[in-house]
């Protein structure tokens, strides 16, 4: 494995990132260093991108060099072996009102609707990191069999829980938000709920799978 | 408690923000204006990271029910209490049934109302912080309305009679920049296209993209004076100004950013991310605002102007040993207080 780059970003932040392309033993490596991170002193984000790590410090109390050289240490100990991720398992109910682009998902990959949906809740998908919104998880897995570009015109209002294809991914919007993705489904289990601790039903690492809760027409 | 007798354009619950949730794309949140936050909340015996008000550009009115003491810090409202004009960075002793009156800032942009005792609202994810995007903290993660009532915590125990509704107020000094904000500034007008007067330096560290511009856009991005569009808010600071061309046009792997960072996106013109900015992103990264100067921007105007300026790691760091030794000298100011108020009570009761 190529050396990563460490460097500062700004002066709280220290990123860590790994030589394209991006890989899941290189993003293992990334949750691994994180996890160590989590406890220095001073810290206060430990942040996975995609192939990328940054530490956020405290500016007056932290040393930057010594972050740094700590970093280094935990991503060269940290191993590519798969990571204790949880299983979690999403019921979604594909098509109809819920899935409104269930159909132009089918056209666009020439398989039948049942296929695309037995498809993907055939498929393990790996949350790489977590953004854009609380709970929205970057996920790897979906087949290419799947892969189906963006709609031409984002909707401004995505329904909360909506299962989406976006080119070579899938994900699920955690709150009502504009979006671009074709929505083939929607769940109703809560991705954010700040009540909670943790607040999101997923966290880099997990494995997720979705079931067949319904297929609509 | 409190009563919103009028919220203003957009007033919301704020501390120092939420911490430790960002790998799971939870915003920071809190103060735009920290420092200013930061010395309220000593102003009224609170620890720093009690909630307050955080007033964007107002008019707002507020009546107390109960017997407190207030301190208005950031920008300037010529604000009234019970008709009669009160100073900004003062602590000021309310009686029940009081009202105070904060007039459109008429420079400046944001101001804080902190409170003995701090908004007591639930804290969410270990913050009292409004999340507007996500709509929770605060008050139900929205924004303050007309007829709301705000719950107000107990005064922290072991705070001195300095800070009793019946102590006389006192003030301390604004932070030295805020003279440049709130101060008329000298005029430069016609320097900008948009004709605004004065563009505020805001010291930035270079970013990690900052090669992959063109020599032009790494001059302009240091010499223009960029406009701050009307477009920008709590999430991020919209400029605009010359097109920042790059020299490639790699994309990037989505990484985290945070407030300060300075981003350009395909269409050239940067965007500063502010405290409730997402978690991720991908786009270039030009520069990064040193911590130091982030609360700076909370007190540009919208079509208000900033320029950026260089600075080094060295400097970063001094600028925040600097505001560590302002807020010291309020301590010290607070702690003569304090004596001087004991002094007062130890006299009247021989």
């Amino acid at each position: 494995m190529t050396e990563p780059r460490i460097f500062p970003f700004g002066d709280t932040a220290l990123v860590c990132e790994a030589p394209p392309p991006a890989t899941l033993d290189c993003q293992r490596r990334v949750w691994a260093a994180a996890q160590a991170a989590r406890d220095w002193p001073h810290v206060l984000e430990v942040v996975p991108g995609m192939n990328n790590l940054t530490l956020i410090f405290d500016p007056l109390e932290a040393d930057p060099d010594a972050l740094a050289a700590m970093l280094k240490a935990a991503w060269d100990k940290a191993s590519a072996a798969p990571a204790a991720g949880r299983e979690v398992e999403i019921p979604v109910q594909y098509g109809g009102e819920f899935g409104p682009d269930l159909k132009a998902v089918a056209d666009h990959t020439g398989l039948s609707v049942k296929e695309v949906v037995e498809r993907h809740a055939g498929g393990e998908y790996i949350v790489f990191f977590l953004g854009f919104q609380p709970g929205f998880a970057y996920m790897g897995g979906l087949e290419a069999a799947l892969h189906t570009p963006r709609r031409a015109e984002p909707r401004l209002e995505v329904p909360a829980g909506s299962v989406g294809i976006g080119g070579e991914q899938t994900g699920i919007y955690p709150a009502t938000s504009p979006g671009g993705w074709q929505l083939i489904g929607r769940t109703a289990q809560k991705l954010f709920d700040p009540s909670r601790n943790p607040p999101t039903l997923l966290q880099p690492g997990d494995r997720v799978r979705f079931t067949i809760a319904g297929l609509h027409a | 408690m409190i009563d919103v007798i009028r919220a203003g354009l957009l007033t919301t619950i704020q501390d120092l923000g939420r911490h430790g949730f960002r790998h799971l794309g939870v915003a920071m949140g809190g103060a735009l204006d920290r420092l200013s936050l930061e010395v309220g909340n000593r102003l009224v015996g609170n620890r720093p990271d009690a909630a307050g008000l955080e007033i964007t550009f107002g008019p707002t009115v507020l009546r107390f029910l109960r017997p407190t003491r207030v301190a208005i810090t950031g920008t300037e409202f010529s604000a009234t209490l019970d008709g009669k004009p009160v100073y900004s960075w003062w602590s000021l002793p309310v009686q029940a049934g009081q009202e105070l009156t904060l007039n459109a800032a008429k420079r400046g942009m944001r101001g804080y109302v902190c409170i003995a005792g701090g908004i007591d609202v639930l804290p969410m994810l270990g913050s009292r912080s409004t999340d507007l995007q996500a709509g929770f903290g605060g008050l139900g993660g929205r924004a303050l309305r007309d007829g709301d009532r705000l719950p107000v915590g107990a005064p922290r125990a072991g705070v001195g009679s300095g800070f009793s509704p019946d102590a006389p107020e006192f003030g301390v000094k604004a932070p030295a920049w805020c003279k440049f904000v709130l101060v008329d500034e000298p005029v430069r007008r016609g320097r900008h296209p948009s004709g605004v007067a004065w563009a505020p330096p805001i010291r930035v560290l270079p970013g990690p993209e900052y090669d992959t511009f063109t020599e032009d856009a790494q001059q302009a991005f240091w010499n223009d004076e960029w406009l701050v569009t009307p477009n920008s808010n709590r999430m991020g600071y919209r400029l605009a100004g010359n097109q920042l061309k790059r020299t490639q046009k790699r994309d990037l792997l989505s990484h985290a950013v945070m407030p300060g960072t300075i981003q350009v996106p395909p269409n050239g013109q940067p965007i500063i991310l502010m405290s409730d900015a997402q978690t991720t992103g991908g786009y270039p990264k030009i520069g990064a605002v040193i911590h130091a100067d982030l609360w700076k921007l909370a007190q540009i105007r919208l079509n208000g102007a900033v320029r950026f300026i260089p600075t080094t790691p060295y400097e970063a760091r001094q600028a925040l040993i600097e505001e560590r030794k302002y807020l010291r000298q309020i301590d010290a100011a607070i702690g003569m207080h304090e004596e001087r108020c004991a002094r007062l009570a130890a006299s009247a009761a021989v």
